[in-house]
């Protein structure tokens, strides 16, 4: 059987959030909604799991954390010690209120960049890049629902009419 | 959908749907600039000519092109670095401080407040780099391991601290910056014609990176944008505190006190204040972005200015007690000096500019006019800058042998820096103005129902 791809066009943010709601409600899959904003609600109403990029920035954070005590230590206590200002610099823990500043810039240095560039590459974003929304109305002001339906098209078309969607357009596989 | 209080005014005027503010912050991309706009980019490029001749100059005869002497050997570059880096901090502070405060008026300004920390920013970062004299020689600064030996850098040193927070505070907010950018640069793209302007559907198709606003993808934004917002309020903090141990770890009397950290990261945002508004009031003319850039939001700011002016105040009037309190002659004479000294009239400049005027805010008519904001925001520039001015040189001129006590003046030389990179912001930011979307409309959207004035009006 071939399969159809569906697209519903929604006006409102909060005509969608319920749209979702009933759809998948009536066990019908969603593949992807397109959005030109974030809408709050969103991922919980399509039963998205929770995004992990906070624990991604701790993560990085710590190694940033280290590597900055790690190389302030060989810099300043084992390649070259030197007196300066009379500050201790024989052991890393009586200097180190002097270094916490750069290890402090070190964690968010590491945490905000190495973030942002997993979350670039997690949603597959690099400069140049194609976009995949079926339609460029997304970015403006539609919101659109992808389904994609094997058998009867013309039920999940109804239940898009009756959840608000103000167009349908279809697309075969 | 979010819920706001009736009585709040609407943050976005005028029944704006979301196509609208789509059209609206497209327009000044796509359309022509306006005979204002050419006015105040060939008076900027002018300047910022000048500043390239007479950077150019100082490096290839060397500081003496500039106005210091033995004794006051420190004094406007490094008093334009503090005083860039100071118009850097409310950038920062709308899109990350009042991101987790959950502020919705920030999400008209935070896009310009941004462009103009990192505009900043950057203008800051080529004092130090002109001061060094070779600046070809600038990679010295980083802990990179070098062919004359063991030769490292200072860590215990705050001018190494300032190297770092420096660089991680350009760097992470271009990087905030840009995460948010990638979604209007996608609407940019999608409105724009193949056939009509191909070149800009290819600049912006690149730029956007491929963003199509999938909804797992916007998940992971929301999160990203907080948890940058997280890291970069601490940043913000540091930044300017790093830059006054500068000063504090220093021992000059009029230097060497510990309330330098929260008073200068105090100043830094009164200051950053100032300059987003006289900036924003000229771009909603200059861009049409009335609807979006209204009274209410500019009352917020001035209430900020308001706040931080009064504890910039507060600071110094503590400085003086704490001279006073002391014991210590040079200390309390470092401050009599200021105060009543041959620079009494930078004193004067910079205690009417941040501490007097800015008290006129107490009355809402003011707080409520655009003319009186602009113009009062340029008092808060001029007197910031003269306070970086009282601090360095004043500290400096009347050293501790009294026969090398002196005066400090300007050399052409210094003057054409500091109204280059000046004019070298506004060359950036006009430029920025005409090729960004300069408002975070994917965010802006989010709220129409909730702070627009049609919801307003509604109920």
């Amino acid at each position: 059987m071939s399969k159809n791809t569906l697209y519903g066009i929604f006006d409102c943010e909060l005509v969608l959030l319920a749209a979702v709601k009933e759809i998948r409600a009536n066990k019908i899959e969603i593949k992807e909604v397109y959005s030109p904003f974030p809408v709050h609600g969103l991922d919980k109403a399509l039963g998205l799991k929770e995004t992990r990029m906070a624990i991604t920035a701790f993560i990085y954070g710590c190694i940033g954390l280290s590597l900055a005590a790690l190389m302030i230590y060989n810099i300043m206590i084992i390649d070259w010690p030197q007196n300066i200002g009379g500050k201790p610099n024989f052991t890393f823990y009586h200097n180190m209120p002097a270094f916490i500043p750069i290890m402090f810039e070190c964690t968010v240095l590491f945490a905000a960049h190495l973030m942002s560039i997993t979350y670039l590459i997690r949603n597959g974003l690099y400069p140049g890049g194609v976009s995949d929304s079926p339609d460029a109305r997304t970015t403006d002001d539609k919101f659109l629902m992808e389904i994609e339906v094997e058998g009867n098209v013309a039920d999940v078309k109804a239940m898009l009419t009756k959840t608000g969607a103000t167009e349908i357009n279809e697309k075969d596989a | 959908m979010q819920k706001e209080a009736e009585i709040r005014d609407p943050l976005i005027l005028g029944n704006k749907s979301f196509h609208d503010i789509t059209k609206d912050i497209a327009k000044p991309v796509e359309g022509k600039a306006n005979k204002y706009w050419w006015i105040l980019f060939s008076l900027s490029l002018v300047l910022f000519i000048w500043g390239v001749l007479s950077m150019a100059y100082t490096i290839g005869t060397g500081i003496g092109a500039w106005g210091l002497n033995k004794t006051v050997n420190w004094a406007w570059d490094i008093t334009n670095f503090v005083w860039w880096i100071g118009i850097g901090h409310a950038g920062t502070l709308i899109s990350a401080v009042l991101l987790l405060f959950r502020q919705k008026w920030r999400m008209s300004i935070n896009r310009s407040a941004e462009a103009m920390t990192i505009f900043g920013v950057a203008q800051a970062a080529l004092f130090p780099l002109i001061h060094m004299g070779r600046p070809w020689l600038a990679y010295y600064v980083f802990p990179i391991p070098n062919q004359f030996g063991s030769l490292w850098v200072n860590f215990n040193s705050p001018l190494l601290w300032d190297v770092f927070a420096i660089s991680t505070y350009f760097s992470v907010s271009v990087v905030f910056w840009y995460i948010g950018l990638i979604p209007d640069f996608a609407m940019l793209r999608d409105r724009m014609s193949e056939k009509t302007a191909p070149m800009k559907k290819q600049l912006y198709s690149f730029l956007s990176f491929g963003w199509s606003g999938k909804a797992k993808h916007w998940q992971r934004f929301e999160e990203v944008s907080l948890v940058l917002a997280g890291l970069a309020t601490p940043l913000v903090f540091s930044v300017h505190s790093i830059v006054s141990m500068d000063f504090a770890t220093s021992v000059i009397p009029g230097w060497h006190t510990t309330i330098f950290p929260p008073y200068f990261v105090l100043g830094a945002l009164f200051s950053g204040f100032a300059m987003v508004e006289t900036l924003l009031i000229i771009m909603r003319k200059v861009v049409n972005m009335e609807a979006y850039i209204t009274i209410k939001h500019i009352e917020y700011m001035n209430i900020i200015i308001l706040l931080t002016g009064s504890l910039v105040g507060t600071a110094y009037i503590t400085e003086l007690f704490m001279s006073w309190y002391s014991g210590v002659e040079f200390e309390q004479y470092a401050f009599l000096n200021r105060a009543t000294g041959p620079y009494w009239w930078a004193y004067a400049i910079m205690m009417t500019c941040n501490v007097l005027t800015p008290q006129l805010y107490w009355f809402s008519s003011i707080r409520k006019s655009f003319v009186a904001t602009f113009i009062l925001s340029i008092f808060v520039n001029i007197g910031m800058w003269f306070e970086r001015f009282v601090i360095i040189v004043t500290s400096l001129h009347r050293d501790f042998l009294p026969s090398a006590w002196t005066m400090f003046s300007p050399s052409f030389i210094d003057i054409g820096i500091y109204l280059g990179t000046i004019g070298f912001f506004f060359v950036l930011f006009l430029l920025y103005a005409r090729t960004f979307p300069v408002i975070a409309q994917a965010e802006l959207k989010s709220i129409v129902k909730s702070s627009g004035s049609e919801y307003k009006n509604k109920k």
